[in-house]
């Protein structure tokens, strides 16, 4: 459905896209997943048509989304990063004249708008306006607008930021049933958890440019270990301890907050720290998640 | 959700007609939208845009007007002071709502309220945007010339049915301040650069011919505010409130006709700089 080969976008001597390729088949759910700023939304941008690209190819269902803005969008739904809701209009009044925007006819609108309200379960909120709204509530609807013209291609622009735990919850759900019906889904985050629950596929984007690629499992198991052990000293000692646990795991992480051990068994590495006569303010073994694969691969957490 | 496609891959065809990229004839959903807008958002907007030159004639119509008693109309014969300047007030009003239209709230609607950006995600191409936008203004303008021509005839400042032809041609002299403005607004990237667009229209407003003759400038002043296009749209408008017409009536529509095209041409050449970046 997608395919993009050496992918740029530069603004003057800034690259914040350095030449990326990849292609998304129909009905996968594809994520970007990278620190801020790392050009994940200048790519969604471009894949809508709305950025212009410096240079590279970028073809959306066959069709180069600048020589077709129009056309492409019209199977396209878009949730940006930014809700950009029309909040001089009420809220059943978005997705109709949303709807118009695509040139559907009032006598689908109607219909499908209810049904929307009702998914995004906003139904009861239908004649109210936009601002009286809380935040998960104008996350919902701005991806209930993004589902009126029934796209094949969903492109979320870090979907969840900014929601409490449930409201993130009910959204990867309808998130899931969209996978399910088939649409497909192309996803930014920086949260990993987001990225595991929701993608077939993953990039890992840093500066511009693809660091990794592969499902969440694949990355993992090619990126990091099976389990980290995570110990805290204080702020004082976690980076002077460090030489201390030299040996221990397949590979030590000092970080200002954290050690993080890498290892097969992380049990059997505390056992070991213990054994050195050292002892950590807290411990906590855990599995490796993609923010490790992050951290390996750039030298850098992703949420600064 | 009905929605269902199973994994097919979808090839489309693309078009190619002339502005594809640009245009998919559906400027009107742009119209439909703006006139919801207006209808759910308080009309004090509308009514303050009404009243500015309404104060204007009353004030200085009625006030000035005392002192300053008659002067010779386009076609010589004397007229009041306020039948003087009533029609360069409907041209200064055209101006004032197409250009605000044009610059203030595109810029704004661009980058603040994104209102542009969720449009630009849809089928919508900029063009559709900018012509739904323009007809949005010269409908308000209409609604105003309408207002104050109405104003002007409580007054009994129309002498002829044919000043009537006023409330059009004020929509096209907004057409050519609403097309260049645009254009113009697709170069400007801060508030600071905006505030240009009202340093020219201030002067444009209290010299072109509109509360005194030309002939008191010096030739060469004279010249350059002839150049400018607020002069004609005060002379035109004067011209048509008393129905002494003759070819300087063509030059000055001319003007307009001109200033149109390349407006309409400049701002689809910058469109993509306007709204896509």
């Amino acid at each position: 459905m997608i395919s993009a080969q050496r992918l740029s976008k530069h603004y003057g001597d800034f690259r914040a896209v350095d030449g990326i390729s990849f292609d998304v088949p129909a009905g996968e759910a594809f994520g970007l997943l990278g620190p801020n700023g790392a050009g994940k939304s200048t790519t969604m941008r471009m894949i809508g048509g709305v950025s212009q690209r410096t240079s590279g190819q970028l073809t959306i269902m066959g069709l180069d989304p600048e020589e077709h803005g129009p056309e492409v969008r019209a199977h396209l739904g878009v949730v940006p990063q930014q809700d950009n809701l029309d909040e001089e209009l009420r809220v059943r009044d978005n997705l109709i004249v949303y709807g118009r925007y695509f040139g559907l006819p009032m006598s689908y609108l109607g219909p499908k708008a209810d049904e929307l309200l009702e998914f995004a379960q906003l139904t009861d909120k239908a004649s109210a306006k936009v601002d009286a709204l809380s935040g998960g509530m104008k996350r919902r609807l701005t991806i209930a607008r993004s589902l009126i013209n029934e796209p094949r291609i969903l492109l979320l622009d870090e979907p969840t930021t900014g929601l409490d735990p449930q409201a993130r919850h009910i959204l990867w759900d309808r998130l899931f049933r969209l996978k399910e019906a088939g649409v497909t889904l192309i996803l930014t985050t920086h949260y990993m958890d987001e990225a595991e629950q929701l993608c077939d596929r993953l990039v890992v984007v840093d500066k511009g440019q693809i660091m990794a690629e592969g499902s969440p499992a694949q990355l993992i198991r090619d990126h990091s270990t099976r389990e980290v052990l995570e110990l805290r000293f204080g702020s004082e000692r976690n980076t002077t301890v460090a030489a201390e646990l030299q040996g221990i795991g397949e590979r030590l992480e000092p970080l200002p907050d954290r050690v993080l051990i890498y290892a097969r068994d992380g049990e059997a590495a505390l056992e070991e720290v213990s054994a050195r006569g050292l002892k950590p303010l807290t411990s906590l073994v855990r599995r490796s998640s993609l923010e490790d694969v992050f951290l390996r691969l750039t030298g850098r957490s992703l949420v600064d | 959700m009905t929605t269902g496609f199973p994994g097919r891959e979808l090839r489309l065809e693309g078009s190619t007609r002339p502005l594809a990229a640009l245009y998919s004839r559906n400027a009107k959903a742009v119209i439909a939208r703006g006139l919801l807008a207006t209808r759910s958002s308080n009309g004090l907007v509308l009514v303050s845009g009404f009243f500015e030159p309404v104060l204007y004639l009353l004030s200085m119509g009625i006030g000035l007007g005392a002192l300053v008693g008659e002067l010779d109309g386009p076609d010589g014969r004397p007229i009041s002071y306020a039948a003087y300047i009533a029609p360069a007030l409907l041209a200064v009003s055209a101006m004032n709502g197409a250009v605000y239209d044009s610059t203030w709230n595109v810029f704004f609607k661009m980058n603040f309220a994104k209102l542009y950006q969720g449009m630009l995600y849809t089928s919508l191409g900029p063009l559709d945007v900018a012509i739904g936008e323009i007809f949005l203004a010269l409908l308000r303008g209409a609604l105003y010339a309408t207002g104050f021509t109405t104003v002007m005839a409580l007054m009994g400042l129309l002498t002829t049915p044919v000043a009537l032809l006023m409330i059009p041609v004020s929509v096209v002299i907004a057409f050519g301040f609403a097309s260049f403005g645009m254009a113009i607004t697709s170069f400007m990237k801060t508030f600071q650069q905006m505030e240009w667009v009202n340093f020219v229209m201030l002067p444009m407003f209290l010299f072109s011919a509109t509360f005194y003759p030309l002939s008191v400038y010096p030739q060469g002043i004279q010249w350059f505010i002839q150049a400018l296009p607020l002069w004609h749209g005060v002379e035109l408008l004067r011209q048509i409130s008393v129905a002494s017409f003759g070819p300087a009536t063509l030059i000055h529509l001319g003007y307009f006709v001109i200033m149109i095209a390349v407006g309409m041409l400049l701002t689809t050449l910058r469109l993509r700089k306007l709204f896509l970046k």
